[in-house]
């Protein structure tokens, strides 16, 4: 056939739709970028920073994906486990690096217990796994005020007042992580042309990437694309799947406790109730930004993925400053495209579906016209 | 002395589900090396048998059986299939379990996968365990190579044809060292006729090695070409248990159906040389794995027009897409009117009707009553079965017309029911045939489109589907095509047959050809 020119058009075409996200963030970025006149080493040194901040986060995100069990709100309860653990470390006045290896430590029993339960109760809401664990966020949320706004300093103790309302009983609005502040950032970090590497972040982001890598050629990780392709025959060949569904969002909620940990030794100072309720739906937005779905993510879609979403936020609101006027306006959009980005992504990955189906008529219809015009 | 014991011995297997005995002793017994033959008509209890041998759980939920099974000489009692598989029976069922984005290896040796240990595994146990990719490659070849026949253990399953999928899930089962009896439960249905007689060349392969096999299939000259005996099945009774060199195919269907079934109708049908009723022109359609190029056909009006040709080459795509069911292309006219194309409801108010090869799927509503799959087409096409109250303004449905149009065509069609309340999917696969076409012609159309009605339905149930559709073209002049895979069937009851090669109508002939000549249409571009 002598239609070289043909598939390649369409090949581009095929091309630009499998990766309308990113392309749309680069166009945006591309846009804001001269309006907003920020230097290169500025924007440089932000990207650097929040690419070390948020990508263990998002590296928690790709596992339940493989096991099939979509985008998975239920980081938030890891997070919500970080935060706890880190109120515990800051009233005990363990500051640094020790501060932050202990908060991690003791993020991990309760993240795995907060895991465990969501995904019990995800197996009994199978194939709606991202609406149920969003919904779970929400309720856990409620679990979260009750222990740290009733029972810490009633039943749990808390010595310092600087962490506890002055009522007497509850946690502050905000804690203050000053003392463990970049403490782990620091670590070796180096100075290129005014950008700051953070060297031991990246050096653990980049072990977690290998780990992840190894883990997906272990038998768990085989198990798990098993399930997550097809329940039924996995259960047949005598995979436990329910027992490997849960172990997958465990995974995913002690990393996101981990994760946490990291991200919030970095921002160094910590909104009690707030923090962990934004995380999910920025993360899993920069997931999506990266050019993931809800049934295939990789490591490359994570790291695009924060590098797009997170210029986008340098960006918008110096754009929407210099457009209208207004940094309030920059603002707005940025949060209403994150919103906007899980909307297009979760409506593309059904499109998509739909249109690899349509696009074979499309090409025999081209085919048989040519035959004719023979 | 018990290495002279057979491989495998039933006996006196009974079994009744509540009260309603589907088996009664049975009794069989299989050498190693041997290949049997079971046949019998849907419902004859094959299936029953073989879960009980492959424990499914089914089988003890609902009371357990009577009779021993022998392996070896020793009585086994499964619990659960991986019992079965302990033991060294395999089973490759008709609807496949296959993951489909991985590969033919990664399937063969799914949950079997060969292991590396590490540091980490002995911490956190064995799922830890590294995957040993190398030696994963070296068994599925392996098994594959004992199969014979040839499939890419790289390729991913969502890529292959659907013949490649069966012979993975074979190559599967051979790939387990203590496999000592494989079941194949209809294997060669989805096959073309070359992949058919390449699984008969493997199944005598595994038979030399001394795997013994069972082999259940409609088509009794594979049992003839490739089995040492035969044993036939009919209404839970083994009927006939005889070395397959000592019978031949109408011998088996009469023990099959219990009644002589030679002897159909051979008249010639006077050529129906009428007025073209439908014309197709310049069709495509793109139904995955029947994909159909630049169709022109005309169909006369009163004629049976039969549609074959081997599977996979779009003879399916052809009602399909012009039912509207796959997206498709062209231009369909009939009775003089444009049929738009992927719009379902609108060939269905043109008084169209299409019973879909896809009994489960497409044909029959399963969890509901036998009336509400006859009557609600017609009701929700035509309006008929409602009366009007209130001057039209609220439609009630009318029961007694339903029960009477249902009770009407279980008589005609001889559908074995409890009840006209009976739910669909509790019939089985030649009753649920009967109800799909009882629903399109409770439809009443000009023009019916049926789409392999006779697949995977016993050969008494065949005889009367296609007697059916025999009386319905000629007692009411109703324009039929008939798409099956059987030219047998077609040139028993079509004027003329259309057969499709790779896509397009390769060519169009009188029924009363040879079957030399179709069968050079049907090779002639295949793709």
């Amino acid at each position: 056939m002598n239609t070289n020119n043909k598939p390649a058009s369409r090949k581009l075409l095929g091309f630009l739709g499998n990766n309308a996200v990113p392309i749309m963030f680069i166009l945006i970025i591309v846009i804001c970028l001269p309006m907003s006149g920020f230097s290169t080493t500025f924007l440089l040194n932000e990207i650097v920073t929040r690419l070390s901040r948020n990508a263990f986060l998002i590296l928690s995100l790709l596992i339940p994906i493989m096991a099939g069990m979509g985008l998975n709100f239920g980081m938030t309860l890891g997070a919500m486990a970080a935060e706890i653990a880190l109120i515990f470390t800051s009233d005990w006045q363990i500051w640094g690096i020790p501060g932050i290896v202990l908060a991690m430590i003791m993020s991990i029993p309760i993240s795995a217990v907060l895991g465990l339960v969501c995904g019990k109760l995800l197996n009994a809401a199978k194939g709606r796994e991202m609406i149920t664990s969003y919904i779970i966020s929400f309720f856990m949320n409620g679990v979260y005020q009750l222990v740290v706004l009733y029972m810490m300093g009633s039943i749990i103790p808390i010595i310092h007042n600087n962490i506890k309302l002055p009522r007497g009983y509850g946690v502050r609005a905000s804690v203050d992580l000053t003392r463990i502040r970049k403490s782990l950032d620091n670590v070796l970090a180096v100075n290129i042309a005014g950008v700051k590497i953070p060297v031991m972040t990246l050096l653990i982001i980049a072990a977690m990437c290998l780990i992840i890598v190894w883990f997906r050629r272990t038998k768990l990780g085989q198990d798990m694309r098993a399930v997550g392709q097809d329940m039924e025959v996995a259960r047949a060949s005598g995979i436990d799947v329910e027992r490997t569904r849960i172990i997958s969002i465990v995974i995913s909620t002690v990393l996101a406790g981990l994760g946490m940990v990291i991200y919030l030794q970095n921002m160094g100072d910590m909104a009690t109730y707030s923090s962990h309720s934004q995380i999910g739906m920025f993360c899993i937005a920069a997931l999506l930004v990266g050019g993931a779905s809800v049934d295939r993510a990789s490591i490359g879609n994570v790291f695009l993925g924060v590098i797009l979403f997170h210029t986008m936020f340098i960006l918008a609101p110096r754009a929407g400053a210099v457009i209208t006027g207004n940094e309030v306006i920059g603002e707005y959009f940025r949060v209403f495209v994150s919103y906007g980005v899980i909307t297009v992504a979760l409506v593309m990955y059904e499109t998509k579906k739909r249109r690899a189906k349509a696009g074979m008529g499309a090409q025999l219809e081209a085919a048989q016209r040519e035959e004719e015009g023979r | 002395m018990s290495n002279q014991a057979p491989l495998l011995e039933l006996k006196n297997i009974k079994k009744d589900f509540f009260g309603n005995q589907v088996l009664e002793d049975i009794n069989l017994t299989l050498k190693a090396g041997e290949v049997l033959g079971l046949v019998g008509e849907n419902g004859a209890g094959k299936s029953t048998l073989m879960k009980i041998l492959f424990g499914m759980t089914e089988i003890r939920d609902t009371g357990g059986y009577g009779g021993d099974v022998l392996l070896n000489g020793q009585k086994v009692s499964f619990n659960s299939p991986f019992d079965a598989l302990e033991a060294g029976i395999g089973m490759v069922h008709q609807e496949f379990s296959l993951i489909p984005g991985f590969t033919a290896t990664d399937n063969i040796l799914l949950n079997r996968e060969p292991q590396k240990k590490s540091a980490v595994s002995e911490v956190f146990g064995d799922r830890l365990n590294t995957l040993d990719r190398r030696e994963m490659k070296r068994l599925s070849e392996e098994a594959i190579e004992k199969m014979g026949v040839r499939i890419e253990g790289s390729m991913q399953i969502s890529d292959m044809p659907v013949g490649h999928k069966q012979f993975t899930e074979i190559a599967r089962e051979l790939s387990k060292e203590q496999l000592r009896l494989l079941i194949l439960d209809e294997p060669t249905a989805v096959l073309t006729e070359q992949e058919a007689e390449a699984l008969l060349d493997s199944i005598r392969g595994m038979s030399k090695r001394g795997i013994a096999v069972i082999f259940i299939t409609h088509r009794l000259q594979e049992i003839l070409n490739v089995c040492d005996k035969v044993a036939v099945m009919r209404d839970g009774v083994l009927v006939k248990d005889v070395p397959a060199a000592e019978t031949n195919v109408t011998e088996i269907t009469r023990w099959m159906v219990g009644r002589n079934v030679e002897g159909m109708a051979e008249d010639q049908r006077q050529a129906v040389g009428g007025e073209v009723v439908m014309s197709i022109r310049k069709l495509w359609v793109d139904m995955p794995g029947e994909i159909v190029r630049n169709v022109n056909l005309d169909v006369r009006r009163g004629e049976i027009l039969g549609i074959g040709g081997l599977a996979g080459q779009g003879k399916l795509g052809i009602p399909n897409g012009v039912m509207g069911l796959y997206p498709a292309g062209g231009s369909v006219t009939f009775d003089g009117a444009q049929i738009p194309l992927n719009q379902p409801r609108k060939c269905l108010d043109s008084q169209l009707a299409f019973v879909s090869e896809d009994r489960r799927g497409v044909g029959l509503l399963l969890d509901e009553s036998l009336e509400w799959n006859i009557a609600f087409p017609a009701m929700q096409i035509h309006g008929r079965f409602l009366k009007s109250k209130l001057g039209g303004a609220v439609k009630w449905r009318d029961d007694r017309a339903i029960r009477e149009v249902t009770a009407k065509y279980i008589d005609e069609l001889q559908i074995k029911c409890t009840s006209s309340k009976q739910k669909a999917k509790e019939l089985s696969g030649g009753n649920q045939q009967k109800v799909c076409l009882a629903k399109a012609f409770a439809l009443e159309p000009k023009f019916l489109f049926v789409s392999e009605p006779t697949r995977g339905i016993d050969v008494g149930a065949k005889a009367l589907v296609l007697e059916a559709l025999e009386k319905f073209n000629r007692e009411k002049g109703i324009t039929i095509v008939m798409i099956s895979s059987e030219l047998e069937e077609l040139r028993q009851i079509c004027d003329r047959i259309a057969i499709v090669s790779g896509g397009r109508i390769a060519g169009i002939l009188p029924a009363s050809c040879s079957s030399e000549e179709f069968g050079a249409l049907m090779v002639s571009s295949v793709v």
